[in-house]
Protein backbone atom coordinates (compact mmCIF):
# COMPACT_ATOMS: atom_id res chain seq x y z
CA UNK A 1 0.00 0.00 0.00
CA UNK A 2 3.34 2.32 0.67
CA UNK A 3 4.10 1.85 -2.55
CA UNK A 4 1.18 2.59 -4.31
CA UNK A 5 0.64 5.87 -2.17
CA UNK A 6 4.19 6.93 -3.58
CA UNK A 7 3.37 6.61 -7.20
CA UNK A 8 -0.34 8.27 -6.60
CA UNK A 9 1.49 11.44 -5.24
CA UNK A 10 1.72 13.59 -8.47
CA UNK A 11 -1.63 15.65 -9.54
CA UNK A 12 -0.74 15.65 -13.25
CA UNK A 13 1.99 13.61 -15.15
CA UNK A 14 5.06 15.43 -16.37
CA UNK A 15 5.84 15.66 -20.04
CA UNK A 16 9.24 13.89 -19.27
CA UNK A 17 10.02 10.54 -18.53
CA UNK A 18 10.45 10.37 -14.87
CA UNK A 19 13.27 7.88 -13.98
CA UNK A 20 12.41 7.86 -10.04
CA UNK A 21 9.53 6.05 -10.81
CA UNK A 22 11.27 3.30 -12.90
CA UNK A 23 14.12 2.85 -10.11
CA UNK A 24 11.36 2.71 -7.69
CA UNK A 25 9.46 -0.05 -9.82
CA UNK A 26 13.16 -1.53 -9.76
CA UNK A 27 13.63 -2.02 -6.22
CA UNK A 28 10.50 -3.28 -5.14
CA UNK A 29 10.37 -6.21 -2.98
CA UNK A 30 11.55 -5.79 0.78
CA UNK A 31 15.39 -5.08 1.80
CA UNK A 32 18.31 -5.96 -0.21
CA UNK A 33 18.99 -9.45 1.60
CA UNK A 34 14.91 -10.56 0.91
CA UNK A 35 15.54 -9.56 -2.93
CA UNK A 36 18.84 -11.18 -3.18
CA UNK A 37 17.02 -14.64 -1.69
CA UNK A 38 13.88 -13.86 -4.19
CA UNK A 39 16.91 -14.11 -6.89
CA UNK A 40 18.90 -16.83 -5.87
CA UNK A 41 15.26 -18.21 -5.30
CA UNK A 42 14.49 -17.60 -9.25
CA UNK A 43 17.54 -19.68 -10.46
CA UNK A 44 17.02 -22.73 -7.99
CA UNK A 45 13.41 -22.57 -9.09
CA UNK A 46 14.41 -22.08 -13.34
CA UNK A 47 16.81 -25.01 -12.46
CA UNK A 48 14.87 -27.34 -11.40
CA UNK A 49 11.91 -26.57 -13.12
CA UNK A 50 13.57 -27.14 -16.57
CA UNK A 51 15.00 -30.20 -15.02
CA UNK A 52 11.50 -31.22 -14.26
CA UNK A 53 10.50 -30.62 -17.68
CA UNK A 54 12.91 -32.73 -19.35
CA UNK A 55 11.91 -35.88 -17.49
CA UNK A 56 7.99 -34.68 -18.03
CA UNK A 57 8.33 -35.53 -21.27
CA UNK A 58 10.72 -38.76 -21.15
CA UNK A 59 10.22 -39.75 -24.76
CA UNK A 60 11.20 -36.25 -26.71
CA UNK A 61 13.99 -35.91 -24.01
CA UNK A 62 15.56 -38.97 -24.92
CA UNK A 63 15.27 -38.98 -28.62
CA UNK A 64 17.11 -35.00 -28.33
CA UNK A 65 19.92 -35.98 -25.98
CA UNK A 66 20.43 -39.59 -27.81
CA UNK A 67 21.04 -37.72 -31.05
CA UNK A 68 23.45 -34.89 -29.15
CA UNK A 69 25.21 -37.96 -27.16
CA UNK A 70 25.94 -39.67 -30.07
CA UNK A 71 27.06 -36.42 -32.07
CA UNK A 72 28.93 -35.88 -29.03
CA UNK A 73 30.77 -38.69 -28.60
CA UNK A 74 31.87 -39.25 -32.11
CA UNK A 75 33.53 -35.51 -31.94
CA UNK A 76 35.18 -36.96 -28.37
CA UNK A 77 35.96 -40.67 -29.45
CA UNK A 78 38.02 -39.01 -32.74
CA UNK A 79 39.80 -36.85 -30.77
CA UNK A 80 40.87 -39.95 -28.01
CA UNK A 81 41.89 -41.86 -31.32
CA UNK A 82 44.39 -38.63 -32.31
CA UNK A 83 45.46 -38.91 -28.49
CA UNK A 84 46.29 -42.75 -28.62
CA UNK A 85 48.11 -42.11 -32.33
CA UNK A 86 49.74 -39.75 -30.41
CA UNK A 87 51.21 -41.97 -27.80
CA UNK A 88 52.82 -44.08 -30.41
CA UNK A 89 54.93 -40.97 -32.24
CA UNK A 90 55.22 -38.92 -28.48
CA UNK A 91 58.13 -40.26 -27.52
CA UNK A 92 60.03 -39.36 -31.35
CA UNK A 93 59.06 -35.68 -31.30
CA UNK A 94 61.98 -33.93 -30.07
CA UNK A 95 64.76 -36.26 -32.02
CA UNK A 96 67.10 -34.32 -34.98
CA UNK A 97 69.81 -37.52 -34.69
CA UNK A 98 71.59 -38.88 -37.56
CA UNK A 99 71.51 -42.65 -37.43
CA UNK A 100 74.91 -43.97 -39.65
CA UNK A 101 74.58 -47.38 -40.19
CA UNK A 102 77.95 -48.56 -40.65
CA UNK A 103 79.25 -51.26 -43.20
CA UNK A 104 79.10 -55.15 -42.46
CA UNK A 105 82.81 -55.21 -41.90
CA UNK A 106 83.44 -52.56 -39.80
CA UNK A 107 84.33 -53.87 -36.17
CA UNK A 108 83.82 -52.26 -32.80
CA UNK A 109 86.70 -50.95 -32.46
CA UNK A 110 86.98 -49.65 -35.61
CA UNK A 111 83.61 -48.27 -35.10
CA UNK A 112 84.20 -47.19 -31.70
CA UNK A 113 87.04 -44.67 -33.02
CA UNK A 114 85.20 -43.55 -35.69
CA UNK A 115 82.66 -42.38 -32.94
CA UNK A 116 85.65 -40.96 -31.17
CA UNK A 117 86.45 -38.78 -34.03
CA UNK A 118 83.13 -37.47 -34.97
CA UNK A 119 82.53 -36.40 -31.30
CA UNK A 120 85.69 -34.04 -32.62
CA UNK A 121 83.29 -32.37 -34.71
CA UNK A 122 82.35 -29.07 -33.72
CA UNK A 123 78.81 -29.23 -34.68
CA UNK A 124 78.05 -32.66 -33.42
CA UNK A 125 77.18 -32.74 -29.86
CA UNK A 126 77.39 -36.58 -29.07
CA UNK A 127 77.36 -39.63 -30.46
CA UNK A 128 76.07 -43.34 -29.02
CA UNK A 129 77.35 -46.19 -30.32
CA UNK A 130 75.01 -49.14 -30.81
CA UNK A 131 76.65 -52.34 -30.83
CA UNK A 132 75.18 -55.31 -33.09
CA UNK A 133 74.75 -57.71 -29.61
CA UNK A 134 72.86 -54.26 -28.73
CA UNK A 135 70.79 -53.58 -31.95
CA UNK A 136 70.02 -57.09 -31.94
CA UNK A 137 68.61 -56.99 -28.03
CA UNK A 138 66.74 -54.01 -28.35
CA UNK A 139 65.54 -55.29 -31.69
CA UNK A 140 64.40 -58.23 -30.57
CA UNK A 141 62.44 -56.52 -27.98
CA UNK A 142 60.82 -53.87 -29.63
CA UNK A 143 59.96 -54.86 -32.73
CA UNK A 144 57.86 -57.76 -32.52
CA UNK A 145 60.31 -60.28 -34.88
CA UNK A 146 62.46 -61.59 -32.24
CA UNK A 147 61.35 -65.17 -32.92
CA UNK A 148 61.83 -64.48 -36.50
CA UNK A 149 65.13 -63.25 -36.15
CA UNK A 150 66.37 -66.02 -33.66
CA UNK A 151 66.12 -68.12 -36.95
CA UNK A 152 68.70 -66.14 -38.66
CA UNK A 153 72.68 -67.84 -38.26
CA UNK A 154 74.09 -64.68 -38.28
CA UNK A 155 73.10 -60.96 -36.89
CA UNK A 156 71.65 -59.16 -39.99
CA UNK A 157 72.27 -55.80 -38.07
CA UNK A 158 74.71 -53.18 -38.69
CA UNK A 159 76.53 -51.23 -35.90
CA UNK A 160 74.60 -47.56 -35.49
CA UNK A 161 76.18 -44.69 -35.06
CA UNK A 162 73.23 -42.42 -33.69
CA UNK A 163 74.76 -38.56 -33.93
CA UNK A 164 73.06 -35.85 -32.06
CA UNK A 165 73.89 -32.76 -33.68
CA UNK A 166 74.44 -29.43 -32.32
CA UNK A 167 72.40 -27.52 -34.69
CA UNK A 168 68.50 -27.06 -33.57
CA UNK A 169 66.14 -28.56 -36.08
CA UNK A 170 65.88 -24.88 -37.38
CA UNK A 171 69.16 -25.08 -39.30
CA UNK A 172 67.98 -27.63 -42.04
CA UNK A 173 70.98 -27.02 -44.39
CA UNK A 174 73.41 -27.53 -41.64
CA UNK A 175 71.96 -30.84 -40.76
CA UNK A 176 71.93 -31.64 -44.47
CA UNK A 177 75.81 -30.34 -44.76
CA UNK A 178 76.43 -32.71 -41.55
CA UNK A 179 74.73 -35.53 -43.19
CA UNK A 180 76.48 -35.61 -46.69
CA UNK A 181 79.98 -35.44 -44.98
CA UNK A 182 78.67 -38.84 -43.00
CA UNK A 183 77.30 -40.35 -46.36
CA UNK A 184 81.15 -39.85 -48.42
CA UNK A 185 83.09 -41.53 -45.25
CA UNK A 186 83.87 -45.36 -45.92
CA UNK A 187 83.02 -46.75 -43.51
CA UNK A 188 79.10 -45.47 -43.51
CA UNK A 189 76.94 -47.91 -45.43
CA UNK A 190 73.57 -45.68 -45.40
CA UNK A 191 73.47 -42.00 -43.21
CA UNK A 192 69.82 -41.35 -42.41
CA UNK A 193 68.48 -38.11 -40.66
CA UNK A 194 65.44 -39.46 -38.50
CA UNK A 195 63.98 -36.14 -38.88
CA UNK A 196 62.94 -36.89 -42.43
CA UNK A 197 60.60 -39.38 -40.93
CA UNK A 198 59.54 -37.79 -38.04
CA UNK A 199 58.80 -35.22 -39.91
CA UNK A 200 56.63 -36.90 -41.99
CA UNK A 201 54.68 -38.88 -39.37
CA UNK A 202 54.90 -35.30 -37.77
CA UNK A 203 53.04 -34.18 -40.83
CA UNK A 204 50.39 -36.90 -40.85
CA UNK A 205 49.32 -36.61 -37.25
CA UNK A 206 49.02 -33.12 -37.84
CA UNK A 207 46.42 -33.48 -40.51
CA UNK A 208 44.61 -36.19 -38.17
CA UNK A 209 45.02 -33.76 -35.65
CA UNK A 210 43.41 -30.95 -37.76
CA UNK A 211 40.67 -33.05 -39.01
CA UNK A 212 39.65 -34.20 -35.09
CA UNK A 213 39.18 -30.23 -34.80
CA UNK A 214 36.89 -29.74 -38.06
CA UNK A 215 35.55 -32.60 -36.99
CA UNK A 216 34.23 -31.58 -33.52
CA UNK A 217 34.05 -27.83 -34.99
CA UNK A 218 31.28 -29.49 -37.24
CA UNK A 219 29.65 -31.66 -34.70
CA UNK A 220 30.02 -28.97 -32.09
CA UNK A 221 27.79 -26.64 -35.41
CA UNK A 222 25.26 -29.85 -34.97
CA UNK A 223 25.18 -29.96 -31.81
CA UNK A 224 23.93 -25.49 -31.06
CA UNK A 225 21.63 -26.06 -33.96
CA UNK A 226 20.12 -29.34 -32.18
CA UNK A 227 19.45 -27.70 -29.33
CA UNK A 228 18.54 -24.39 -30.40
CA UNK A 229 15.91 -26.12 -32.78
CA UNK A 230 14.92 -28.11 -29.35
CA UNK A 231 14.46 -24.61 -27.45
CA UNK A 232 12.69 -23.16 -30.67
CA UNK A 233 9.61 -25.95 -30.31
CA UNK A 234 10.10 -25.58 -26.16
CA UNK A 235 9.43 -21.94 -26.92
CA UNK A 236 6.69 -22.43 -29.48
CA UNK A 237 5.14 -24.78 -27.16
CA UNK A 238 5.05 -22.51 -23.95
CA UNK A 239 3.97 -19.14 -25.99
CA UNK A 240 1.08 -18.73 -23.76
CA UNK A 241 3.28 -18.62 -20.65
CA UNK A 242 5.82 -15.72 -22.17
CA UNK A 243 3.36 -13.83 -23.28
CA UNK A 244 1.47 -13.68 -20.13
CA UNK A 245 4.78 -12.88 -18.41
CA UNK A 246 5.78 -10.56 -20.69
CA UNK A 247 2.66 -8.94 -20.16
CA UNK A 248 2.87 -8.52 -16.36
CA UNK A 249 6.42 -6.78 -16.68
CA UNK A 250 8.86 -9.41 -17.29
CA UNK A 251 12.20 -8.55 -18.15
CA UNK A 252 14.11 -10.26 -21.27
CA UNK A 253 16.16 -12.20 -18.77
CA UNK A 254 13.34 -13.44 -17.10
CA UNK A 255 12.02 -15.04 -19.52
CA UNK A 256 15.43 -16.31 -21.16
CA UNK A 257 16.19 -18.01 -17.90
CA UNK A 258 13.87 -21.07 -18.29
CA UNK A 259 15.04 -22.08 -21.41
CA UNK A 260 18.89 -21.32 -21.10
CA UNK A 261 18.81 -23.62 -17.96
CA UNK A 262 16.64 -26.01 -20.81
CA UNK A 263 19.67 -25.83 -22.94
CA UNK A 264 22.07 -26.30 -20.35
CA UNK A 265 20.29 -29.63 -18.69
CA UNK A 266 20.12 -31.18 -22.19
CA UNK A 267 23.71 -30.46 -22.95
CA UNK A 268 24.84 -31.66 -19.82
CA UNK A 269 22.75 -34.84 -20.08
CA UNK A 270 24.28 -35.06 -23.67
CA UNK A 271 27.64 -34.50 -22.51
CA UNK A 272 27.81 -36.67 -19.52
CA UNK A 273 26.21 -40.07 -22.01
CA UNK A 274 28.53 -39.03 -24.25
CA UNK A 275 31.24 -39.74 -22.27
CA UNK A 276 29.67 -43.08 -20.86
CA UNK A 277 29.58 -43.75 -24.37
CA UNK A 278 32.75 -43.12 -25.23
CA UNK A 279 33.82 -44.73 -22.50
CA UNK A 280 31.98 -48.25 -23.06
CA UNK A 281 33.21 -48.42 -26.90
CA UNK A 282 37.07 -47.45 -25.12
CA UNK A 283 36.44 -50.70 -22.77
CA UNK A 284 35.06 -53.03 -25.81
CA UNK A 285 38.18 -52.19 -27.63
CA UNK A 286 40.73 -52.33 -24.93
CA UNK A 287 41.09 -55.88 -25.16
CA UNK A 288 41.77 -56.64 -28.65
CA UNK A 289 43.92 -53.42 -28.93
CA UNK A 290 46.22 -54.57 -26.48
CA UNK A 291 46.27 -58.06 -27.10
CA UNK A 292 47.59 -56.44 -30.82
CA UNK A 293 50.06 -54.09 -29.12
CA UNK A 294 51.34 -57.40 -27.05
CA UNK A 295 51.41 -59.07 -30.67
CA UNK A 296 54.07 -56.43 -31.70
CA UNK A 297 55.93 -57.16 -28.61
CA UNK A 298 55.13 -53.12 -27.63
CA UNK A 299 54.21 -51.11 -24.32
CA UNK A 300 51.30 -49.65 -26.10
CA UNK A 301 47.91 -49.01 -23.56
CA UNK A 302 45.06 -47.71 -24.53
CA UNK A 303 44.69 -44.25 -22.94
CA UNK A 304 41.06 -43.02 -21.73
CA UNK A 305 39.54 -39.85 -21.77
CA UNK A 306 41.59 -37.90 -18.50
CA UNK A 307 39.58 -36.04 -15.90
CA UNK A 308 40.78 -32.28 -17.46
CA UNK A 309 39.18 -34.03 -20.86
CA UNK A 310 35.96 -35.64 -19.16
CA UNK A 311 35.13 -32.00 -17.27
CA UNK A 312 36.16 -30.04 -20.82
CA UNK A 313 33.52 -32.49 -22.52
CA UNK A 314 31.18 -31.41 -20.10
CA UNK A 315 32.07 -28.15 -20.09
CA UNK A 316 32.21 -27.29 -23.61
CA UNK A 317 28.36 -29.90 -24.14
CA UNK A 318 26.24 -27.57 -21.62
CA UNK A 319 28.01 -24.62 -22.76
CA UNK A 320 26.99 -25.57 -26.49
CA UNK A 321 23.36 -25.93 -24.68
CA UNK A 322 23.06 -22.17 -23.40
CA UNK A 323 24.73 -20.94 -26.38
CA UNK A 324 22.17 -22.88 -28.53
CA UNK A 325 19.20 -21.56 -26.58
CA UNK A 326 20.74 -17.97 -26.13
CA UNK A 327 21.03 -17.85 -29.61
CA UNK A 328 17.68 -18.72 -30.80
CA UNK A 329 16.14 -16.85 -27.51
CA UNK A 330 17.65 -13.45 -29.07
CA UNK A 331 15.88 -13.81 -32.43
CA UNK A 332 12.46 -15.75 -31.38
CA UNK A 333 11.17 -13.80 -28.65
CA UNK A 334 11.16 -10.54 -30.05
CA UNK A 335 8.78 -12.01 -32.27
CA UNK A 336 6.32 -13.37 -29.40
CA UNK A 337 3.56 -11.08 -28.66
CA UNK A 338 0.11 -11.35 -28.02
CA UNK A 339 -2.47 -11.50 -30.88
CA UNK B 1 -2.17 8.76 -15.97
CA UNK B 2 -2.79 7.89 -19.45
CA UNK B 3 -2.13 10.68 -22.42
CA UNK B 4 -2.24 9.98 -25.90
CA UNK B 5 -1.28 12.68 -28.11
CA UNK B 6 -2.18 12.77 -31.52
CA UNK B 7 -1.60 8.34 -31.81
CA UNK B 8 -1.01 7.43 -35.44
CA UNK B 9 -0.57 3.29 -35.89
CA UNK B 10 0.22 2.19 -39.49
CA UNK B 11 0.72 -1.05 -40.27
CA UNK B 12 2.00 -1.42 -43.71
CA UNK B 13 -0.49 -4.23 -44.18
CA UNK B 14 -3.90 -2.19 -43.38
CA UNK B 15 -2.71 1.72 -43.22
CA UNK B 16 -3.86 3.68 -40.16
CA UNK B 17 -5.37 1.37 -37.87
CA UNK B 18 -6.01 4.45 -35.11
CA UNK B 19 -5.74 8.00 -36.52
CA UNK B 20 -4.30 11.05 -34.63
CA UNK B 21 -6.29 9.56 -30.87
CA UNK B 22 -5.78 11.97 -28.46
CA UNK B 23 -7.26 11.62 -24.45
CA UNK B 24 -6.19 12.01 -20.79
CA UNK B 25 -7.31 9.96 -18.48
CA UNK B 26 -6.54 11.27 -15.26
CA UNK B 27 -5.65 9.46 -12.07
CA UNK B 28 -8.32 7.62 -10.25
CA UNK B 29 -10.53 7.74 -13.35
CA UNK B 30 -12.70 4.83 -14.86
CA UNK B 31 -13.48 4.62 -18.82
CA UNK B 32 -14.76 2.33 -21.28
CA UNK B 33 -13.43 2.07 -24.66
CA UNK B 34 -15.91 1.10 -27.06
CA UNK B 35 -16.25 1.02 -30.64
CA UNK B 36 -17.37 -1.51 -33.58
CA UNK B 37 -14.98 -4.57 -34.14
CA UNK B 38 -12.13 -3.47 -36.24
CA UNK B 39 -12.53 -0.01 -35.36
CA UNK B 40 -8.59 -0.27 -33.46
CA UNK B 41 -9.44 -0.97 -29.48
CA UNK B 42 -6.75 -3.30 -29.66
CA UNK B 43 -4.11 -1.93 -31.39
CA UNK B 44 -4.67 1.06 -28.48
CA UNK B 45 -4.61 -2.18 -25.83
CA UNK B 46 -1.71 -2.93 -27.33
CA UNK B 47 0.18 0.24 -27.47
CA UNK B 48 -0.48 1.05 -23.57
CA UNK B 49 0.79 -2.62 -23.35
CA UNK B 50 3.85 -1.17 -24.72
CA UNK B 51 3.69 -4.46 -27.24
CA UNK B 52 3.82 -2.35 -30.04
CA UNK B 53 5.12 1.34 -30.90
CA UNK B 54 3.08 4.17 -32.15
CA UNK B 55 4.07 5.59 -35.85
CA UNK B 56 3.21 8.90 -34.73
CA UNK B 57 2.53 11.26 -31.93
CA UNK B 58 2.83 10.54 -28.00
CA UNK B 59 1.69 8.09 -25.38
CA UNK B 60 2.31 8.99 -22.03
CA UNK B 61 1.84 6.35 -19.45
CA UNK B 62 2.73 7.59 -15.38
CA UNK B 63 4.74 10.63 -16.98
CA UNK B 64 6.61 8.01 -18.95
CA UNK B 65 6.98 8.59 -22.67
CA UNK B 66 6.30 5.01 -24.16
CA UNK B 67 7.62 6.41 -27.48
CA UNK B 68 10.86 7.34 -26.08
CA UNK B 69 11.37 4.35 -23.48
CA UNK B 70 14.06 2.12 -24.20
CA UNK B 71 13.02 -1.46 -25.04
CA UNK B 72 14.92 -2.70 -21.74
CA UNK B 73 12.65 -0.26 -19.48
CA UNK B 74 9.29 -1.36 -21.23
CA UNK B 75 9.34 -4.62 -18.50
CA UNK B 76 9.47 -1.58 -15.85
CA UNK B 77 6.25 0.65 -17.58
CA UNK B 78 3.89 -2.54 -17.78
CA UNK B 79 4.78 -3.52 -13.49
CA UNK B 80 2.52 -0.37 -13.34
CA UNK B 81 -0.34 -1.84 -15.40
CA UNK B 82 -2.65 -4.56 -14.70
CA UNK B 83 -3.92 -6.40 -17.86
CA UNK B 84 -6.98 -8.57 -17.57
CA UNK B 85 -8.49 -10.28 -20.71
CA UNK B 86 -11.82 -12.07 -21.69
CA UNK B 87 -10.02 -15.38 -21.99
CA UNK B 88 -8.31 -14.83 -18.37
CA UNK B 89 -4.86 -15.56 -20.32
CA UNK B 90 -4.42 -18.21 -16.42
CA UNK B 91 -0.96 -20.20 -16.97
CA UNK B 92 -3.05 -23.57 -16.68
CA UNK B 93 -0.43 -25.75 -15.50
CA UNK B 94 -0.46 -23.51 -12.71
CA UNK B 95 -2.01 -23.56 -9.07
CA UNK B 96 -4.33 -20.44 -8.98
CA UNK B 97 -1.50 -18.78 -6.03
CA UNK B 98 1.23 -19.28 -8.25
CA UNK B 99 -0.92 -17.48 -11.33
CA UNK B 100 -1.69 -14.50 -8.73
CA UNK B 101 2.23 -14.41 -7.68
CA UNK B 102 3.34 -14.50 -10.52
CA UNK B 103 4.24 -10.40 -11.46
CA UNK B 104 5.17 -10.39 -7.37
CA UNK B 105 7.76 -13.72 -8.66
CA UNK B 106 8.97 -11.39 -11.93
CA UNK B 107 8.98 -8.18 -9.54
CA UNK B 108 11.64 -9.94 -7.20
CA UNK B 109 9.93 -10.19 -4.56
CA UNK B 110 10.46 -12.60 -1.27
CA UNK B 111 8.21 -15.19 -0.96
CA UNK B 112 6.48 -14.09 2.25
CA UNK B 113 5.65 -10.68 0.86
CA UNK B 114 4.15 -12.83 -2.07
CA UNK B 115 2.47 -14.85 -0.01
CA UNK B 116 1.14 -12.21 2.00
CA UNK B 117 0.01 -10.36 -0.83
CA UNK B 118 -1.52 -12.97 -2.80
CA UNK B 119 -3.49 -13.71 0.00
CA UNK B 120 -5.12 -10.17 0.45
CA UNK B 121 -5.45 -10.21 -3.38
CA UNK B 122 -7.25 -12.89 -3.61
CA UNK B 123 -9.34 -11.95 -0.73
CA UNK B 124 -10.31 -8.92 -2.68
CA UNK B 125 -11.74 -10.80 -5.17
CA UNK B 126 -13.75 -13.38 -2.80
CA UNK B 127 -11.22 -16.36 -3.81
CA UNK B 128 -9.82 -17.48 -0.31
CA UNK B 129 -9.78 -20.88 -0.13
CA UNK B 130 -9.09 -21.64 -3.71
CA UNK B 131 -5.31 -21.17 -3.59
CA UNK B 132 -4.40 -24.49 -4.68
CA UNK B 133 -6.65 -25.11 -7.07
CA UNK B 134 -5.77 -25.29 -10.90
CA UNK B 135 -7.49 -22.71 -13.18
CA UNK B 136 -9.88 -25.34 -14.58
CA UNK B 137 -10.98 -26.45 -11.63
CA UNK B 138 -12.69 -23.29 -11.68
CA UNK B 139 -15.89 -21.25 -13.19
CA UNK B 140 -15.53 -18.48 -15.61
CA UNK B 141 -16.46 -16.07 -13.39
CA UNK B 142 -13.91 -17.07 -10.63
CA UNK B 143 -11.52 -17.48 -13.55
CA UNK B 144 -11.60 -13.99 -14.21
CA UNK B 145 -11.50 -13.27 -10.36
CA UNK B 146 -7.97 -14.67 -10.49
CA UNK B 147 -7.07 -12.68 -13.56
CA UNK B 148 -7.84 -9.48 -11.75
CA UNK B 149 -6.23 -10.71 -8.71
CA UNK B 150 -3.34 -11.02 -10.60
CA UNK B 151 -3.49 -7.65 -11.97
CA UNK B 152 -4.05 -5.74 -8.75
CA UNK B 153 -1.44 -8.05 -6.91
CA UNK B 154 1.50 -5.39 -7.20
CA UNK B 155 -0.96 -2.71 -6.65
CA UNK B 156 -0.43 -0.94 -9.97
CA UNK B 157 -1.60 2.61 -10.69
CA UNK B 158 -3.59 1.54 -13.84
CA UNK B 159 -5.29 -1.20 -14.76
CA UNK B 160 -6.54 -2.09 -18.50
CA UNK B 161 -9.37 -5.03 -19.08
CA UNK B 162 -10.00 -5.95 -22.31
CA UNK B 163 -13.48 -7.35 -22.73
CA UNK B 164 -13.81 -8.36 -18.84
CA UNK B 165 -17.33 -9.63 -18.90
CA UNK B 166 -17.50 -10.78 -22.76
CA UNK B 167 -17.53 -14.44 -21.27
CA UNK B 168 -19.55 -13.73 -17.96
CA UNK B 169 -23.75 -13.47 -17.59
CA UNK B 170 -25.14 -10.14 -16.45
CA UNK B 171 -25.15 -10.98 -12.61
CA UNK B 172 -21.13 -11.84 -12.80
CA UNK B 173 -20.46 -8.87 -15.30
CA UNK B 174 -22.04 -6.65 -12.50
CA UNK B 175 -20.19 -7.90 -9.63
CA UNK B 176 -16.75 -7.39 -12.05
CA UNK B 177 -17.79 -3.90 -12.44
CA UNK B 178 -18.08 -3.67 -8.69
CA UNK B 179 -14.78 -4.64 -8.33
CA UNK B 180 -13.24 -1.74 -10.84
CA UNK B 181 -15.52 0.54 -8.92
CA UNK B 182 -13.36 -0.54 -5.57
CA UNK B 183 -10.29 -0.03 -7.21
CA UNK B 184 -11.17 3.14 -8.77
CA UNK B 185 -12.09 4.33 -5.48
CA UNK B 186 -8.64 3.90 -4.05
CA UNK B 187 -7.37 5.90 -7.03
CA UNK B 188 -6.40 3.22 -9.66
CA UNK B 189 -7.06 4.53 -12.99
CA UNK B 190 -9.31 1.78 -14.89
CA UNK B 191 -9.59 1.31 -18.53
CA UNK B 192 -12.24 -1.09 -19.83
CA UNK B 193 -12.26 -2.05 -23.28
CA UNK B 194 -16.22 -3.47 -23.63
CA UNK B 195 -19.21 -3.62 -26.58
CA UNK B 196 -21.58 -4.32 -23.85
CA UNK B 197 -23.93 -1.43 -24.01
CA UNK B 198 -26.44 -1.79 -21.44
CA UNK B 199 -23.43 -2.28 -19.25
CA UNK B 200 -21.72 1.04 -20.81
CA UNK B 201 -25.16 2.78 -20.34
CA UNK B 202 -25.80 1.33 -17.13
CA UNK B 203 -23.01 2.51 -15.36
CA UNK B 204 -22.57 6.36 -16.59
CA UNK B 205 -18.60 6.02 -16.63
CA UNK B 206 -16.73 8.27 -18.89
CA UNK B 207 -17.15 6.58 -22.67
CA UNK B 208 -13.79 6.86 -25.57
CA UNK B 209 -15.86 5.35 -28.42
CA UNK B 210 -13.33 4.49 -31.64
CA UNK B 211 -14.72 4.87 -34.89
CA UNK B 212 -12.76 3.48 -37.80
CA UNK B 213 -9.62 4.29 -35.96
CA UNK B 214 -10.65 8.18 -34.74
CA UNK B 215 -12.22 9.14 -31.41
CA UNK B 216 -15.15 10.00 -32.08
CA UNK B 217 -16.42 10.79 -28.16
CA UNK B 218 -14.24 11.11 -25.41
Amino acid sequence: MKRANKNRIRKDPPVRPVRQDLRQTKTAGGNFVDKLNAYRDLHAHALFSSLGRLVASPFTSIMTIAVLAIAISLASGFHILVVNLQQLTGNLETSNQISLFLRDDVSDAHANKLADSIRQNASVQDVKLITRAQALAEFQTFSGFGAAINVLEKNPLPIVLQVLPKNSLEDKEGLETLLKNFQQSPEVDIAQMDLQWVERLQSIMAVARLFATLLNVMLGGAVLFIIGNTIRLELHNRRNEVVIAKLVGATSSFIRRPFLYTGFWIGFISGVSAWFIVTALMLILRQPVEKLSGLYEGGFHLLFLSFTETLALIGVSSALGVLGSWTVLIFQLKHTKPE
Amino acid sequence: MIKFVNVTKRYAETGDVLRNVSFHLRRGEIAFLTGHSGAGKSTLLRLIAAMERCSRGQILLDGQDLSHAKENQLPFIRRKMGFIYQDYKLLQDRTVFDNVALPLVIAGFGHHEIARRVRAALDKVSLTGKEKKYPLALSGGEQQRVGIARAVVNKPPIIIADEPTGNLDPELSEEIMFLFGQFQQVGVTVLIASHDISLITQLNHRVLKLDHGQLVSS
